[in-house]
């Protein structure tokens, strides 16, 4: 790594998080001019974008090769007051919370007391949200049924694909002008605004690109160095250039990309944060292009890559709080590179540029972006063995994912073959089809507190409150039939709750909170004349994001075998022992850990009972319409949510202690798994992967496990058979319980460990001690000698 | 009928005995006492508690052949398969043999991991069978080997020499034992011994680990390895290039 990108990194990974009012500041300027009433909504949040991008801070780094920060200085983070707004409180716990602060000084704060929060308070879209939803959809909310996602952040969630790369702002201009005159000859009045509203929005960021020449030709006049004025010159004219045209150069497409990047994260704060998608098919040609001109070498490509990964590992996730904070407990906001899988044409998508970007993940080792792998049959085993050489030093990154089984996903919702073929997974694990798809993610859904509902007829045992449905007393069940249908009963009402509430949502964003920028780079908005979030993307899918998969798995074996088949107690005894947190039932809490069926060991008897629920929660959500023209959709993943899913969800029947957390994504309960890695496999392997846009599978294994070749190999021949059963992803933790004790002993002196959490890698002492537990907990895959 | 066999345990996603991930499968039972051994728990040949704890369990052939099959997929992927070995897998030949049968049938590789001290009746049995030997060779010394094993190698050597010439596919397997087996006279003897054969068979050096240890005391069984060294790493890779200088195969590992 040369010196000044060390230097880069070393800014970036050493400066802690901050709050700016600057953007909260320029918000509230334009929303308190009283022109702004006189126009429509799309233009007022496209000249909001226009006032910001004008009026911020240009900030240019020493040394770095590619240039725009959201706020005004890396790691400073603005505010979404319109959105969501802080109050002097939250600001007090942002900063002094022990895991994930955000310092804020005096005069942010007093800026918040004086000006933001006297003109946002109650007119944010979060209180808009919490005016509109029913007192069910509250009731289940606050008793940990299901999350929100857009209760602090926008839908967002969407990578873009290649068209950057072919046009400029100024070709997305003259598709907006064609369309709005067709609109306009039509009287479609509500299209022709939205269209305006790109349009001001597109202007806005050919303007902040112009801002940052200007600030570089200024930079290069005061400029000592010789190389280093160059190099500003230069830099100079690509921002004259891109995004207004298309980029022509490697530089000039990583630029251009990177101010998108800015525009998209400052226009709000969406979930989760953009990302350039298949970067390695984006970048080839240009690169191919730069050697065979002599104008790049691989060298100097490597440099330009390194500085952009600096700039995403700047932006921290914006603040969170609350349940949200619970939910998704990190800096990182999940831009997901993804590398290699299959081309448009279906054929081998891994070149050059693939094994040229697992160097610079290799050697960048931060936690921004986050990358992955897509593999593909038709891939060769020396890429696998290539990203597992990163994998085996214990990063957690990249995540592995199967292509073949992310197109049949794609192709079984109806998508185009090319449309499937050029998108992926973003976010942790969720399928999407690149540049074309809002694909949202809604929330997360408890599915074993609904099992402890049903438990309970219909009573949330936690707070003694009725949120269920009345299905009957379990102690009369006679049969385990008996009990499933009544928590399918419950599951569909919860669902059903969470759907209505999700459709009130998306109306309130797409009345109150478009997203014109957004709009103009994603498929097929423009020609629609529809924003992002008002269904004018291709494709509009919702996701609700089923967790605890092996818990309740588990959950229902244990009740199943105990009570219907063994015998060995009552309902009664075990509703007794679980309301004791099983203090005085220790013999049958062995039994329960020791002696029931457990998913993850490839055992029909419990992963029968995981098809049933998998069963159950499609056919609540899957093809449920949305209010935007779009449709829901499952898929299986946990960012950390299954922690706060845990500490609101009693004993189970599992043996499961109160309070403590679920199993995460659809790996097993944390140690129930006893047959090694294959077991597991197969176990994941019997949900049917190819209905849910994305499952998220963890594995643990000791580093001794993957030092030589042979362990290479083994773990290379699990991902492809995991594959060939259609799993759609496998993340690995290639590290030892005993170093995970030791750095919570000394966290200090692990400041650097990095592990894999569900979607997304973190450093271990930035964890929640929960959290820190839950991984410890994870069973170790090993082989004999290990 | 089928019959039925005792095994004490089930190991999936090895990969260190024999090609691929493979499904080992511990029978109970074996001849040899190595004072260096690391599954101490399956020596005797019946089901017995230990310290409180059951040891095996008997099983029949269309259950452990259900148990195989499962990772079927894996040993596919991998060009990996099943292997045999305990505790000495040919103590039971009737239901070594079907098994071996069972999984011919659906395709699955086949491999043994013996420790050669068994009858040539039942070698020859399973022969047509089996895929690959994984064949243990300790000590040349017929007096030390039966010291520190508790039998003599003359059998052993005699039935290596006869799967060799039946051309079966053998790998033979050196527990690395410091001050034991690993000593320049013992490997010498070796290296003389193999050379003869064409072709060479190849060496694996198994290094030993202290892990065995913790059995023995959970197990209450007396300890006689007085050193508990670990071999050096370069000690091992000098020899192997040594075993390579004169012809021979070899590796480190299984």
């Amino acid at each position: 790594m040369l010196t000044r990108v060390a230097k880069l990194r070393q800014q970036s990974t050493e400066k802690k998080p901050t709050i700016s009012a600057e953007r909260a500041l320029l918000v509230t300027e334009i929303y308190s001019d009283p022109a702004m009433q006189k126009v429509s909504i799309p233009v007022k949040r496209a000249m909001t974008f226009r006032h910001i991008l004008a009026h911020k801070n240009i900030c240019i780094n020493p040394g770095e090769l590619i240039v725009g920060e959201r706020g005004p200085e890396p790691q400073a983070c603005p505010t979404y007051p319109e959105i969501c707004l802080h109050s002097l409180q939250d600001l007090e716990i942002l900063k002094n919370r022990e895991k994930i602060p955000f310092d804020s000084d005096e005069e942010t704060q007093s800026i918040y007391a004086e000006k933001i929060i006297p003109f946002w308070e109650g007119k944010s879209v979060r209180d808009e949200m919490f005016r509109q939803l029913p007192q069910e959809w509250k009731d289940a909310y606050e008793a940990g049924v299901f999350t929100e996602f857009m209760e602090q952040r926008p839908p967002g969630h969407t990578v873009l694909d290649d068209k950057i790369y072919h046009k400029g702002m100024l070709d997305f201009i003259r598709e907006i002008e064609t369309a709005m005159k067709s609109f306009e000859q039509s009287g479609a009045t509500a299209k022709v605004e939205e269209l305006k509203g790109m349009k001001i929005a597109a202007e806005a960021i050919i303007n902040y690109a112009t801002h940052h020449a200007e600030k570089l030709e200024t930079l290069a006049n005061f400029e000592k160095d010789v190389a280093r004025k160059m190099e500003l010159e230069k830099m100079a004219r690509i921002c004259r250039k891109v995004p207004a045209h298309k980029p022509d150069t490697f530089w000039e497409a990583l630029q251009y990309y990177w101010f998108v990047h800015v525009g998209v994260i400052t226009e709000v704060n969406p979930w989760d944060s953009f990302n350039p998608g298949r970067l390695d098919q984006h970048l080839m040609p240009f690169y191919e292009k730069g050697l065979a001109e002599g104008t790049l070498t691989r060298e100097r490509a490597k440099e330009i890559l390194q500085s952009f990964w600096i700039k995403f590992n700047n932006h921290p996730a914006p603040p969170k709080i609350g349940v949200t904070a619970k939910e998704s407990n990190t800096y990182t906001d999940f831009a997901l590179i993804n590398l290699g899988g299959v081309r448009s044409d279906g054929s081998d998508a891994v070149n050059e540029m693939t094994y040229l970007l697992l160097d610079v993940i290799e050697e960048m080792r931060l936690l921004q972006p986050s990358s992955m792998v897509q593999v593909s049959k038709k891939n060769p085993d020396q890429y696998i063995r290539r990203f597992l050489e990163i994998t085996k030093t214990g990063y957690g990154q990249p995540s592995v994912f199967n292509t073949d089984a992310i197109i049949q996903e794609m192709l079984r919702v109806g998508k185009s073959l090319a449309d499937a073929r050029d998108g992926g997974a973003s976010g942790c694990v969720e399928t999407g089809a690149f540049g074309k798809e809002a694909y949202i993610l809604t929330g997360y859904f408890n599915i074993p507190k609904v099992l402890e509902i049903t438990l309970n007829n219909g009573i949330d045992p936690k707070t003694g409150k009725e949120i269920g449905l009345r299905t009957g007393d379990p102690v009369h069940y006679k049969h385990f039939n008996e009990l499933m249908q009544a928590f399918e009963k419950q599951m569909n009402h919860f669902i059903d709750i969470k759907i209505n509430g999700n459709n009130i949502i998306d109306c309130i964003y797409a009345r109150m909170m478009p997203v014109p920028f957004l709009s103009v780079l994603i498929s097929d908005c423009i020609q629609n004349g529809k924003d992002y979030h008002d269904g004018g993307a291709r494709y509009n899918t919702s996701y609700i994001q089923g967790v605890g998969m092996g818990s309740i798995s588990d959950e229902l074996a244990a009740l199943k075998y105990h009570i219907f088949d063994k015998k060995t107690i009552s309902m009664e005894g075990l509703l007794h022992a679980l309301q004791n947190d099983f203090k005085d039932f220790e013999e049958f809490h062995k039994i329960l850990i020791n002696d029931t069926p457990k998913y993850g060991n490839d055992n029909d008897y419990a992963d029968d009972l995981t098809r049933a629920v998998f069963e159950i929660y499609f056919r609540a959500i899957d093809g449920k319409p949305t209010a935007r023209g779009g449709v829901h959709r499952v898929n299986l993943l946990p960012t950390t949510c299954h922690v706060y899913f845990g500490s609101v969800t009693g004993a189970m029947p599992d043996g499961r202690k109160a309070w403590t957390p679920l199993s995460e994504g659809i790996s097993p309960v944390q140690g129930a798994d006893r047959k090694g890695p294959t077991a597991v496999i197969k176990s994941a392997a019997k949900i049917d992967h190819i209905r849910t846009g994305g499952t998220l599978l963890n594995q643990k294994f000791t580093p001794s496990f993957m030092q030589d070749e042979k362990g290479i190999t083994a773990v290379l021949h699990l991902i492809r058979s995991y594959f060939r059963l259609d799993g759609h992803h496998i993340q690995f933790n290639v590290v030892k319980a005993d170093t995970l004790r030791k750095a919570q002993q000394e966290p200090e002196k692990y400041r650097d460990l990095i592990v894999r959490v569900a979607g997304y890698s973190d450093y271990f002492v930035d964890l929640t001690d929960a959290l820190q537990e839950e991984i410890i907990l994870r069973t170790e895959q090993m082989n004999g000698i290990d | 009928m089928q019959s039925k066999g005792n095994i004490f345990n089930i190991q999936h996603f090895s990969v260190h005995d024999g090609p691929g991930i493979r499904t080992t499968v511990f029978f109970k039972g074996c001849p040899l006492a190595c004072w260096w051994c690391h599954n101490p728990e399956g020596r005797g040949s019946e089901i017995e508690v230990m310290n409180g704890k059951t040891i095996g369990r008997t099983v029949d052939a269309d259950e452990l052949l259900e148990e195989i099959l499962k990772d079927r997929i894996f040993y596919d992927e991998s060009g990996g398969g099943v292997t045999f070995s305990g505790g000495e897998p040919l103590a039971q030949p009737a239901f070594l043999k079907e098994m071996l049968v069972r999984c011919r049938k659906h395709g699955i590789h086949t491999a043994i991991d013996t420790s050669g001290y068994v009858s040539k009746a039942s070698l020859r049995q399973v022969l047509p069978f089996t895929d690959l030997f994984l064949f243990d060779l300790k000590i040349m010394d017929p007096v030390k080997h039966l010291r520190y094993t508790d039998v003599s190698n003359v059998e052993i050597i005699d039935n290596l020499q006869y799967l060799l010439s039946k051309k079966a596919r053998v790998i033979v397997r050196v527990p690395v034992i410091p001050e034991i087996t690993f000593t320049a006279e013992n490997l010498n003897q070796i290296a003389t011994y193999l050379k003869q054969f064409d072709p060479v068979p190849e060496v694996n050096l198994l290094p030993f680990h202290r892990i065995g240890e913790g059995k023995y005391n959970r197990y209450n069984i007396r300890y006689k390895l007085n050193h508990k060294k670990e071999p050096k790493q370069e000690d091992l890779v000098l020899q192997i290039s040594a075993f390579e200088k004169a012809g021979i195969p070899a590796k480190i590992g299984g």
